[in-house]
């Protein structure tokens, strides 16, 4: 292994007969072979089933064998008031979770290429919500939002802005917010890195260019900045959006969708559905449904931004 | 002149802004480690201060003589230990595979990472926890074993493929041309241009299993199974605010892994693929 070797010129790449592909294919397929079983029978296999369960009549520890029942889980939910309410509190939560975390990820990055003094101890600090797992972060905030040794009102407190300490995760209407603030703490740090990255790869000497023209930080940004990160910004969004429509731990951890469903997101109600209450069926059509809605919402969000460009 | 001073303020503003993200980002771990030495007593104190007023060890020695947070440890060793070899021994082979040859598996092996990457979990879960029932895993590690393989699968074959596809093709050939057979191409060519690549897949894949909760929480019934972030969770359910200390304990003794493996792998990673290859 030396370092000519690689800088050699390109050996020219022998041509290839068909028999010598064909068995050059039949290899890769032995070599893929260990890895495509298992996920055949745990994720392919299983995600087929679930749809289908979603048209029959399963429950938990059922006997016998159960039965097609065509559209009736679907007609079930379509009446289900609170499945509806739970998945107006799923898009509120993963609505406000894509924006604000963008719009603070989006400053932390900005902030961050500019190379100020203390920036890579930032940059590390922003990784480290990344590297913990959801089922702490959840213990942490709760710690953070204890009603009565929590610093959250503590400090509220000492600024002046509470003059009793409030229930934070508890309460009726601070439950939801409380709840969407610790869904952007922790997805602000992944969000920041694609962003950095992105503005990274920026042309320098079209925003020195745009200077040269007189235009201000502001306009440079609008005008030349946001345009160039443009596509990295609508892959981000969409993937922060499925994210949180799918996210599970946290809030489970943080509420188990308390205080009285105020939070509960439409995966912890059909987790509900299916592991408290038996309806595995329900929770399929459920899953269905909640799969259907994403690819709609991803869809139109996508139509949109290439539209706009 | 005139730019210095006009961008002095807005500079000054930028340090401000910098550091109100750190301590928004930083301040939740200072408190989570600041509860864990607390006395019971200051825990229970109405005004609650930043920094303990005595470094006690009293919530380590509880949450570690808890049975079940020693024996959940035990089983997350184990479930992310045996993971992370499989995932390994499996993945090693496919991203090669899919590096390499352009088979009509491959553009459907990458199709379905893609998706697993978006996937809603709960349309999988039911069924899953129907086929595991069939083959006796649930409440069984190995159970939750082979579903954590799986789940790992896609990001570490993306991983592991994007590291074979570096490696240029030149060194096989030339190593082929040396007179190296297949295998001892692999062995001694791609195999130690791969290691950085092959450790950072070990890590990823040591760590998504340690801090995996939901399939545990469906698939594992029994107190004894619990994996760490499981019992943590319960000890939540149970004990509730009674208990903070220990809590917050157990959970930064439970973070070590993942935070060690993390800064590992930041070093890691700058460090240049290639340079291996030049080195020799």
């Amino acid at each position: 292994m030396s370092l000519p070797a690689t800088l050699d010129p390109p050996v020219p790449a022998p041509e290839r007969t068909p028999s010598r592909t064909r068995r050059r294919d039949r290899g890769g397929t032995v070599l893929v072979l260990p890895a495509l079983i298992p996920v055949a029978v745990l994720s392919v296999w299983p995600l087929l089933q679930g749809v289908y369960l979603a048209f029959t009549n399963t429950r938990a520890g059922q006997q016998g064998s159960s039965a097609f029942v065509g559209l009736r889980n679907f007609a079930d939910l379509g009446s289900y008031g609170l499945f509806w309410q739970s998945f107006r509190i799923g898009l509120v939560w993963a609505v406000s979770v894509t924006v604000l975390q963008f719009l603070l990820a989006l400053g932390l990055a900005l902030l961050l290429n500019m190379r100020l003094r203390g920036a890579g101890f930032a940059r590390v600090l922003a990784l480290i919500p990344w590297a913990m797992p959801p089922v702490i972060i959840a213990i942490m905030w709760q710690l953070m939002y204890d009603p009565r040794s929590g610093p959250v009102n503590g400090i509220l407190s000492a600024l002046g802005v509470l003059d009793h300490n409030v229930n934070w995760l508890g309460d009726f209407s601070t439950a939801l917010p409380a709840v969407v603030f610790v869904g952007v703490w922790v997805g602000m740090p992944a969000t920041t890195v694609v962003l950095l990255a992105g503005l990274q790869s920026v042309d320098e000497e079209m925003l020195e260019a745009g200077a040269v023209d007189g235009a201000g930080t502001w306009r440079r940004f609008w005008h030349l900045t946001l345009p160039s990160i443009r596509p990295v910004v609508v892959a981000i969004t969409t993937l922060d959006f499925i994210w949180s429509f799918n996210s599970f731990d946290l809030v489970y951890v943080l509420t188990a969708g308390g205080p009285g469903g105020k939070t509960m997101l439409p995966v912890l109600f059909a987790y509900n559905e299916a592991f408290k209450y038996g309806n595995f069926s329900l929770a399929a059509a459920m899953g269905v449904v909640i799969v259907v809605v994403i690819v709609a919402l991803m869809l139109v969000y996508l139509r949109a931004q290439r539209r706009a460009t | 002149m005139t730019t210095i001073r006009r961008r002095t303020p807005g500079r000054v503003l930028s340090y401000v802004a910098l550091a109100g993200y750190v301590v928004l980002l930083g301040f939740p771990l200072v408190w989570l480690l600041s509860t864990s030495f607390k006395t019971p007593r200051e825990l229970a104190s109405v005004s609650p201060s930043l920094l303990p007023d005595s470094f006690s060890l009293t919530n380590f020695r509880h949450a570690i003589e808890q049975q079940h947070l020693l024996r959940a440890g035990a089983n997350s060793v184990l479930v992310a230990g045996c993971t992370t070899v499989l995932v390994l021994l499996v993945s090693i082979p496919a991203s090669y595979a899919l590096a390499r040859y352009r088979s009509r598996l491959r553009g459907a092996a990458i199709g379905w990472i893609l998706v697993s990457q978006v996937f809603p979990v709960i349309l999988i879960v039911v069924p899953l926890f129907l086929i595991l029932k069939q083959f006796g895993l649930i409440d069984s590690l190995v159970g939750l074993i082979l579903v954590d393989l799986v789940w790992s699968l896609p990001f570490t074959l993306w991983m592991l493929q994007g590291y074979v596809a570096k490696i240029p093709t030149e060194l096989e050939e030339a190593a082929a041309t040396d007179g190296a057979g297949r295998l001892r191409t692999l062995v001694s060519v791609v195999f130690p241009l791969l290691l950085t690549g092959i450790t950072a897949t070990a890590m990823f894949a040591f760590v998504q299993s340690w801090n995996e909760f939901f399939f545990a929480l469906v698939l594992i019934q029994d107190p004894k199974l619990n994996t760490l972030p499981l019992a943590l969770a319960r000890f939540v359910g149970q004990e509730g605010q009674v208990q903070l200390g220990p809590l917050a304990a157990g959970s930064l003794l439970s973070m070590i892994p993942s935070l060690a493996f993390f800064a590992l792998m930041q070093r890691r990673l700058t460090s240049g693929l290639l340079a291996g290859a030049v080195k020799g």
